[in-house]
Order: C-alpha cells, then sequence, then structure tokens
C-alpha cells in the first residue's frame, strides 16, 4: 500500500516529464494546422523554391527561397566565423590557459552568454554596420555580413563551452600516454585530444547553428531584411525568422499571407529539429564509444 | 666496474608543502632491471614519473636536485620531449590511445618523423615482437586497441614505448590490474628486453621484484632505506623495515 503522499508526487513529477513533450506536440499540431492551410491554393514547390516574397501584393506571392538562402547565408558566414575562433578558444581554455585565467575567461564566455540578443544587434547597428559600410564602401552596412558577425558571437558561447567540456572529458591517461612518448603539448593536442573529443566538437558546432538559425532579434536588426534572392555577404538580406517577427503584427488574420507566415514556422522547425537530431547522435555517439 | 645509466642526486619533490621525496641518491646501472618496492605513498611513483619529467605535469609539483642521464642533466641539459622518447613510461592502468593496434605503435615513431610505410610497418612488427604480443595481434592490426584484453593493452603500451627507441624503460605497477598469466608474459618480456634497455620496475607486489630484478631499492615515506642486489635483499636485509616490510608485518 502507497502512502498517498508518495503517490501525489510521483504523479507530479510524471505530469512534469511528459509535460514537454505534449507542448511540442500541440505546439507542432498547432503550426501544422495553421501553416498546411496555405497549401490549399498555393504548391509546395512553389513556396519552398519561389523566387519572390511579395505576400502583399494581388496576386500575392509567396516563394521563400530567398528567405532561406538569407537564412543560410547569415548562418554559413556565422559558422565560419564562430567555430575555428570557438575552438581556438575552447583549445585555450581547456588545454593551456593557467587556472586563474581560466576560471576568468570561462566565466567572461559565460557572461558573454548572457547579453540579449537584442543589445547585441543594438550595438551592431550602432557601430558594426558603419564600420563595414566605411571599410567596403557600401550604401548600407546593414548586410549579411553585419548579421553573421553579430551571430557568430551569439553562437560563440555554446560552441566554446561544449567543446571545451569535450576536451576536458577526454581521459587524461590519453594525454600522459602521448607526451610519454615525447609529443609536444601541440601534437598531443591535434593528435590525441582533438580527435577523442571529435563528437563533442560536432555536436557544439550543430548546436551553434540551431543558435543561430533561430536567432530573431539580432538579424531583425542589422540584416538589412530585403527579401532578395542574396548573391554576396555585402547586401542586406532577409531570414525566417526575421520575415515571422517582421510581418506577424501586419498579416490579417486568416490571409494567405497569415498561413504563409506559420508554413516559414513550419520550416523553421523541421530544420531546428534535424539539427538537434544531429547534434543529438553526435554526442551520444561520442557517449557509446567512451563507454566501451 | 659496472656503469651508470642514470645517476641521482640529491633529489627531492614537493606537493605544495608536502615533501614526495627526500635526498634521494644513488645509480640505476646500465641494463639492469631495478625494482623498487615500498608501501604506497612512500614516492615510489613520484620517483619514477621525476627520471623522465612526467611529474611536471602536476601543476603544484615542485623538484630540486640533480639526475643524470649519461652524465647529463635531465633537467638543463636536455629537451624534456626528447629525454621522454630517450626514457619511455609505461603506467599501472594500461591505455592504450583510441587507435587501432597499428597506429597506437606507430604513434611514436610518427611524431618523431617516421613517415614512411615499409619502415613504420618493419618499427611495428620489432617493437610488438620484443612485447610478446606479436603472435597474438599480428593478424588483427587493424582493430581497435580496446578489444585487446587487458594484458594484452598492457603490451601493447610496452611495444608503444619500445618503438621510439628508448633507452630506459620505466614500469609503474604494470601489472596491478592483470591476472598471473598475463603478469608472467609481461615479467618474460621484461627479461628479455634486458639485454638493449635500462629497466626501472616499480611494484606494489613484493614477490614480483624478487622474481623479476637484478637489484632491488626499499623506499619508506619518501626515503630510500636501502638498495642492493635483490638476492640480498630478500635474504639478508641490512634494516630492520625492510624485512619487516618484505616479510609483510606492516604497509
Amino acid at each position: 500500500m502507497k502512502r498517498p503522499f508518495e503517490y501525489i508526487i510521483e504523479k507530479l513529477v510524471l505530469l512534469s516529464g511528459i509535460a514537454s513533450i505534449v507542448f511540442v506536440v500541440l505546439i507542432f499540431a498547432f503550426l501544422l494546422k495553421e501553416g498546411l492551410s496555405l497549401f490549399a491554393n498555393e504548391s509546395v514547390f512553389a513556396f519552398l523554391f519561389g523566387r519572390n516574397w511579395y505576400p502583399i501584393s494581388d496576386p500575392p506571392q509567396f516563394g521563400i527561397l530567398p528567405l532561406i538562402l538569407g537564412s543560410l547565408l547569415v548562418t554559413f558566414g556565422a559558422i565560419v566565423i564562430a567555430v575555428p575562433l570557438g575552438l581556438a578558444a575552447a583549445i585555450y581554455v581547456a588545454e593551456i590557459a593557467p587556472l586563474w585565467l581560466r576560471d576568468i575567461l570561462k566565466s567572461g564566455i559565460e557572461l558573454l552568454a548572457a547579453i540579449p540578443s537584442i543589445v547585441l544587434g543594438f550595438i551592431g547597428i550602432v557601430t558594426l554596420a558603419p564600420f563595414l559600410k566605411t571599410i567596403f564602401n557600401l550604401p548600407s552596412g546593414l548586410t549579411a555580413l553585419a548579421g553573421s558577425i553579430m551571430l557568430a558571437f551569439m553562437a560563440m558561447p555554446t560552441i566554446v563551452s561544449i567543446i571545451e567540456d569535450s576536451i576536458v572529458s577526454v581521459p587524461k591517461n590519453y594525454k600522459e600516454g602521448s607526451l610519454a612518448l615525447g609529443a609536444t603539448r601541440w601534437q598531443t593536442i591535434y593528435r590525441v585530444t582533438l580527435p577523442a573529443a571529435s563528437s563533442g566538437i560536432l555536436a557544439a558546432i550543430m548546436l551553434g547553428i540551431g543558435r543561430v538559425v533561430g536567432e530573431t532579434m539580432a538579424v531583425l536588426m542589422i540584416t538589412g531584411n530585403a527579401a532578395v534572392m542574396p548573391v554576396s555577404f555585402l547586401q542586406p538580406v532577409r531570414t525566417l525568422t526575421a520575415t515571422i517577427a517582421a510581418e506577424m503584427g501586419e498579416a490579417v488574420g486568416g490571409s494567405g499571407h497569415y498561413y504563409a507566415l506559420f508554413a516559414i514556422g513550419i520550416v523553421l522547425f523541421v530544420i531546428s529539429f534535424i539539427i538537434n537530431l544531429l547534434a543529438d547522435m553526435f554526442l551520444h555517439r561520442g557517449r557509446g564509444r567512451k563507454r566501451r | 666496474m659496472v656503469a651508470n645509466k642514470i645517476e641521482i642526486k640529491d633529489l627531492n619533490v614537493w606537493y605544495e608543502d608536502a615533501r614526495a621525496i627526500r635526498d634521494l641518491a644513488f645509480n640505476v646501472e646500465l641494463n639492469e632491471i631495478l625494482g623498487i618496492i615500498g608501501p604506497s605513498n612512500s614516492g615510489k611513483t613520484s620517483f619514477l614519473r621525476t627520471l623522465n619529467r612526467m611529474n611536471e605535469l602536476y601543476p603544484n609539483s615542485r623538484t630540486e636536485g640533480v639526475v643524470l642521464l649519461d652524465g647529463r642533466n635531465i633537467f638543463r641539459e636536455i629537451d624534456k620531449h626528447l629525454l621522454r622518447k630517450k626514457v619511455g613510461i609505461v603506467f599501472a592502468l594500461p591505455l592504450p590511445l583510441p587507435l587501432s593496434i597499428f597506429d597506437n605503435v606507430a604513434y611514436g615513431p610518427r611524431l618523431h618523423g617516421v613517415k614512411q610505410k615499409g619502415q613504420l610497418a618493419e618499427i611495428v612488427e620489432r617493437s610488438l615482437k620484443a612485447a610478446a604480443i606479436w603472435d597474438e595481434v599480428k593478424d588483427r592490426l587493424n582493430t581497435g586497441a580496446f578489444k585487446l584484453s587487458g594484458g594484452q593493452q598492457q603490451r601493447l603500451c610496452i611495444a608503444r614505448t619500445l618503438a621510439v627507441e628508448p633507452e630506459v624503460i620505466l614500469y609503474d605497477e604494470p601489472c596491478s590490474g592483470l591476472d598471473p598469466i598475463s603478469t608472467l608474459k609481461i615479467e618474460e618480456a621484461m627479461q628479455e628486453l634486458k639485454k638493449n634497455y635500462t629497466q626501472v620496475l616499480v611494484t606494489n607486489n613484493v614477490k614480483q621484484a624478487a622474481r623479476a630484478s637484478d637489484r632491488t631499492a626499499f623506499f619508506l615515506m619518501g626515503e630510500m632505506v636501502e638498495i642492493g642486489e635483490t638476492k640480498e635483499i630478500f635474504t639478508v636485509p641490512k634494516d630492520k623495515r625492510t624485512e619487516d616490510y618484505i616479510t609483510g608485518r606492516f604497509g
């Protein structure tokens, strides 16, 4: 016979456990319900690969290819900047920095994560955009490049701390074994430590991508928001997230525009789901190997 | 007159304020197996790790004194990476790198610039043979080293150490996790290696020192109590504490 108190606690914990799954399913169902309505009048192909996003023209055109490419371009740029920097920073923090400096650096990186994205966007507008405008001699500094740079800062903390964790969790004996054979510290890092931490590094990159793809406020502020097919880092682009954020307030409920924004939401959901799945796979592959 | 491979003079090692090794002074002779016995916390491992400067990896350690390898001061006159190539170490826990058997052995030579495939294969085969494991692994050199048994992994680690052509091999309780048969195989490999290498064996197993070493040193609380021919240490020890330890009265 269970005591009633135990019974209540047990059920409460169970409820919290399944709540997150329930919420995800409900959110996805709602997205689907609203978003799929668009495809009553619009073909999926024209939506995904259409080159024109003119939601309030008559007739409206809902091609999100420029938005998808805008997101990809900004994300790609951010990752190209953030991964080498993040990897180097993580190696420094985990392997090279003296203990006292390590603590300072780690809290600094965590602090970077605590900066609200809107503040980063604000700083981007005030300092980065004019700077880019001058050095590249552009009509406006609000470009894909500006977005990539600001987002790289946003992804850095995630990337650094996950890579750092995976480097620290490489067994000490590997390093000792390598050093004992006369390897230098650097040889040990790139021949033993990094390969052993590779699954964590891949997961960090994936989660960094996830953070960047889903980011809205900063990109809305500094990428210039022109829904045109992107051809260069030095032109304004518009991302999927920024489109929803900018237009949701004006879209008439029940209109094609409104449904199209929800359909964009589905696309985003699918993208981040895939990215998270990949990151999870890399992390678990790493753990599985270590257990063996 | 026997040649001395390693000379230790006034060696002290501290961890913060605690002195782990006190005023050690003795020699390791060329091509001998020197056994080091003593209870835990007697400084055996610290001493061993000092001989190839692995102890420096502990950030709070401090070393004073002189260790000469072939007459050269290892702290001043030899690059520490070269020293570690010359003075190899086999750890208590056999821990191969997460690579194949072949790559584990080839790791060291590759570090030191051997690139040619034929030459690497030759080094790998020679090292595995010398560590008495070649026959057991020759058909599966490309499988992961973790698939091997504990005893095999430890001999693989010995092979890995041999592959960089050291002059001295240090063993830090190499058989502590192994069964008697694996232990015997490693001791046999050590006897074979005596022709070409000077070996220092730290062991918690007194009987192993009696079986495997030519001379034995007894460490206690960071000091060396006694060193001598293994036969004499185990039959007529000069110091009462040595006698107590080897007969199992304390430790």
